[in-house]
């Protein structure tokens, strides 16, 4: 049970340092952390397959692009844009104010059930497999093409048009 | 992994929407506070995490296997995101020399 709370905790640190610090690059290693406790939960919770998945496609191809994106523009300190603090005031108070409607919402719904896990195989690889290919057939070769169209469409957003001065 | 799944039985259900709430929240105040366009879209990726945790958090106490495969959707939605808004803030840095979204605002009113 503590060690939740614990994770919990660095999860919000970690997710605080992402949003308020300085350097880009910096902001993404605390996002991989931040990553890493989330895959921590997932093994807590005993869902083993998105543990793997968080981990591998997350933190290892995600966040590894951005951070490619962000050291390919050279970007650093200095020509970080600045909001001015009235803004950011402004921001934390509408943030705050959404936090405050969902926990008065989940404090009028009283005091909830322990979470437990009654099947011990529910979040395995194997479990998950057969109900990804037998009930979720069709969603899943439909992913498939989001995903295509998805890398053909950053393909010809990425592509210089250099051929536009010839034609 | 006895012990793992004895660690979690004492845990209410309602700590895990808070906490999924707060980095939630986070998120959004990334999104508010920051200009920088990568900065953005890290915090989109943030607020995304949190729903999949709660959504993992829903399946177990149900017992429904449903849940962690529509995070496993989400997760495929989230890296097709990410593939194409890079690609759109390569082409704005291209285009523009900065990455900031103040310069971006014709679209704006």
């Amino acid at each position: 049970m503590n060690t939740f709370y614990f994770i919990a905790f660095l999860s919000i640190f970690f997710a605080i340092l992402v949003i308020s610090a300085k350097n880009p690059v910096h902001s993404i290693l605390y996002l991989v952390l931040t990553f890493f406790t989330f895959t921590i939960h997932y093994i807590l919770l005993n869902a083993q397959f998105l543990a793997i998945v968080n981990f591998i496609v997350y933190m290892g191809a995600i966040l590894v692009l951005f951070l490619y994106t962000l050291m390919l523009m050279n970007l650093n300190r200095d020509s970080e844009p600045v909001k001015s603090n009235l803004i950011k005031i402004a921001a934390v108070i509408g943030g705050g104010c959404f936090l405050v409607t969902i926990v008065a919402s989940l404090k009028a719904l009283g005091a909830s059930q322990p979470v437990v896990l009654q099947n011990p195989n529910l979040g395995l690889v194997k479990n998950l497999g057969k109900v990804l290919f037998s009930e979720y057939l069709l969603p899943f070769e439909i992913s498939s093409i989001l995903l295509l169209s998805a890398t053909v469409g950053a393909v010809l957003l990425a592509t210089k048009e250099s051929n536009k001065q010839t034609a | 992994m006895e012990t793992l799944t004895t660690t979690i039985q004492s845990v209410p259900l309602n700590h895990y929407i808070l906490l999924s709430a707060i980095i939630f929240s986070i998120g959004v105040i990334g999104v508010l506070i920051r200009r920088n366009a990568i900065v953005i879209f890290m915090s989109v990726e943030l607020m995304l995490n949190a729903v999949n945790l709660l959504l993992t958090a829903f399946s177990v106490y149900r017992g429904d296997a449903s849940g962690q495969v529509f995070v496993f959707f989400i997760m495929a939605l989230a890296a097709a995101e990410v593939a194409v808004g890079l690609a759109i803030i390569v082409m704005i840095y291209r285009n523009t020399n900065s990455i900031d979204i103040n310069v971006l605002n014709r679209l704006k009113w």
